[in-house]
């Protein structure tokens, strides 16, 4: 088991290897840099700008001196744009921010997603399975950006329940939260419906039934630790499609986390502010995708660790 | 399939014989599968209807302009004296700050969306089954190794890439651009000409969501390709000297059309969901030419003054999207009975 995660671990190193040098390469290859936004900066200025930032040097020289500078002193480099303050900075300002938003969704996702897609199990093809269905599938089916705003028109500017934006007390994080979440909790409870219903045909269910157990306890005790396998392989495309909703939702609400900085900054050319910022988003997809490998093993003990 | 196709026998006079013989083949049953799933042929004709509207609609309602045939409203339709109107008799789903029809926005906007949807789908579709394909039926370690490539994209956050390919290529001075521009050369005399720019966006849209929408599509691939390579007609087909790509793409995809099918109508709504997310970011197709995602997106940010022109494009790119959803999702009760693993 150790040596299973530990390779794992290992492997993860490569690929997020290849994913900073991909970006590092993009962003500089593309026409125009951090200095030539649409205010004129005099072009002795801006070739003093990219001296101090040593953007004239070979692409190669770059990234060698930023590569060390992450590997060696966990360094990201500093903003172009936000004077004064590094990509740390900024991302240990953001990032909590982020996590707080995406942990509360994902709950949401598992709490509604869950119970929902038990119900359309447990009562196929009646009328509460074809609701909890339907509404799955408005949920995949509506756009993140769509939903917020309207959640936004009906709830905050129009009964004037909850704030419009910001993210400070439980009150503001109603709205986001929902809208992050909800697109999860559809996928959520379709894969358990179909999880369920595959587990509760199997013979050590009909075992459990035979036995005498109370039609909960069967539900509970032995068909949902086979039935929410699916869910569990699917948190880790789920948790990157948080990351991604999360771009959405921390514009439209105002949220000062990572994905808001990362339009702005893509937008900006702040080339280590994108770069950073992406190699965050690495390392919390790929960590994640890997203890949910970890965690599918423990739970299935069909699965062979190699 | 090809091993139960009816073969045309003496005995075919009486018309119940004729029945009979031609038996039942894996697509007359899930056919039949289909016809029966009422909510699926509901949303399948409501998209055959939303189609046909956005290819005919516009005409119709430009018709004796001058304009030649194009995805955007005409500039010279805008009525700035008129502005924005609530839906009324005359412009039935209102008109925006510019005085333009929403409905006609609608059905323009329904060419871009379905346009970018399908194209990025039939890329994805090409690339998938290709690698899916072939690593599937060379196996060993060709396999390996193109599977170890497709689970390394998985786990990156590719849309990121998107963003950052939207942002710094989509520019007039990009190479990109100039490759673009030297493609249209072919096909047009004035390739210089300002109008194609909106052209390359979208085209740039497509590209970047069809690289990055593959990999499920190699993967089922793969897994069908694998599973059918074992069957003695490979091995027949072989023996006759039928070439390997042959065998690939004449024999063993044709018999893995059933998932094909099922996971290439998923990723259409798939696809128009990431383009209406790039719109709202500002990143997707660009004014004049807008998607039902750029309309929706623009509506969100004057919601408050004119919310009819957020709820009329949402509710339309909702729909088109839970169509095909139910659509997808019928297809597979319809031809792979045996796997349901979810809906």
């Amino acid at each position: 088991m150790l040596s299973f995660i530990a390779r794992r671990v290992l492997s993860l190193i490569p690929t997020l290897f290849l994913m900073a040098t991909l970006v590092f390469v993009m962003v500089r290859l593309a026409p125009g840099g951090p200095f030539d936004g649409e205010k004129q900066v005099p072009v002795e200025v801006k070739a003093a700008l990219d001296a101090k930032y040593k953007l004239n040097d070979p692409i190669l020289v770059q990234y060698r001196s930023w590569l060390g500078d992450v590997a060696f002193h966990a360094d990201l480099g500093p903003t172009f744009k936000y004077p004064n303050r590094s990509v740390n900075e900024i991302i240990v300002l953001s990032l909590p921010v982020s996590m707080e938003l995406g942990a509360l969704a994902m709950a949401f996702a598992l709490l509604l997603g869950i119970p929902l897609g038990i119900i359309g199990a447990i009562r196929q093809n009646t009328w509460k399975d074809s609701l909890a269905m339907g509404v799955a599938m408005i949920g995949v089916s509506i756009p993140r950006f769509v939903m917020a705003s309207l959640l936004v028109l009906v709830f905050a500017m129009k009964l004037y329940w909850l704030p419009v934006a910001r993210w400070e007390t439980w009150r503001h994080m109603i709205l986001p939260v929902i809208c992050a979440g909800a697109p999860m909790a559809a996928y959520i409870a379709r894969l358990t419906r179909g999880g369920m219903l595959e587990v509760v045909r199997s013979d050590f269910i009909r075992t459990a039934r035979a036995k005498g157990l109370s039609e909960r306890k069967v539900i509970t005790r032995h068909a949902l630790r086979g039935g929410l396998l699916p869910v569990i392989s699917f948190l880790g495309p789920g948790f990157s499609g948080l990351l991604v909703g999360s771009l959405v939702v921390e514009r439209i609400f105002n949220i000062p986390g990572m994905g808001r900085y990362f339009i702005e900054a893509a937008q900006n050319r702040d080339y280590n502010l994108i770069v950073g910022i992406s190699l965050v988003y690495g390392v919390l997809l790929v960590v994640f995708n890997a203890i949910v490998d970890i965690a599918y093993a423990f739970l299935d003990p069909r699965v062979e660790l190699r | 399939m090809s091993a139960s196709t009816p073969s045309s026998g003496p005995i075919s006079k009486a018309p119940r014989w004729k029945e009979i013989e031609r038996g039942s083949s894996l697509w007359r049953d899930a056919w039949r599968r289909l016809k029966k799933n009422r909510v699926a042929v509901v949303s399948g004709v409501l998209l055959i209807l939303l189609f046909l509207a956005s290819i005919v609609l516009p005409e119709l309602w430009r018709f004796g302009d001058k304009v030649p045939v194009g995805l955007s409203y005409p500039y010279a339709r805008q009525n700035l004296a008129l502005g924005p109107t609530p839906p009324s008799a005359a412009h039935w789903l209102g008109t925006d700050p510019f005085g333009r029809d929403l409905l006609a926005r609608l059905a323009f906007g329904g060419r871009v969306s379905f346009a970018v949807g399908i194209v990025a789908t039939v890329m994805s579709f090409a690339i998938g089954v290709t690698w899916g394909g072939i690593a599937g039926y060379f196996g060993g370690r060709l396999d390996t190794l193109a599977m170890r490539f497709v689970d390394v994209l998985y786990t990156l956050p590719l849309l990121i890439f998107v963003i950052l390919l939207k942002v710094f290529f989509g520019s007039k001075k990009s190479a990109l651009f100039k490759v673009f521009t030297a493609g249209v050369g072919i096909l047009s005399k004035h390739p210089t000409d300002p109008e194609y720019f909106p052209l390359f966006q979208i085209f740039l849209v497509c590209v970047a969501l069809g690289s990055i929408s593959w990999l499920t599509m190699a993967r089922i691939v793969r897994g069908q390709i694998i599973s059918l390579r074992a069957q003695p007609f490979v091995e027949a087909s072989h023996s006759v000297g039928v070439s390997h790509m042959g065998i690939l793409f004449r024999h063993l995809l044709p018999n893995a059309l059933g998932p094909i099918i099922v996971y290439t109508t998923l990723t259409i709504p798939e696809v128009m969901l990431t383009e209406a997310f790039l719109s709202f970011l500002g990143l997707g197709t660009e004014e004049p030419l807008s998607s039902w995602g750029q309309l929706a997106a623009n509506g969100s940010e004057t919601m408050t003054l004119f919310p009819w022109l957020l709820v009329a494009p949402g509710v339309v790119l909702a729909v088109t999207l839970f169509c095909f959803n139910f659509l997808g999702d019928g297809l597979r009760d319809a031809l792979d009975p045996r796997i349901r693993k979810d809906g």
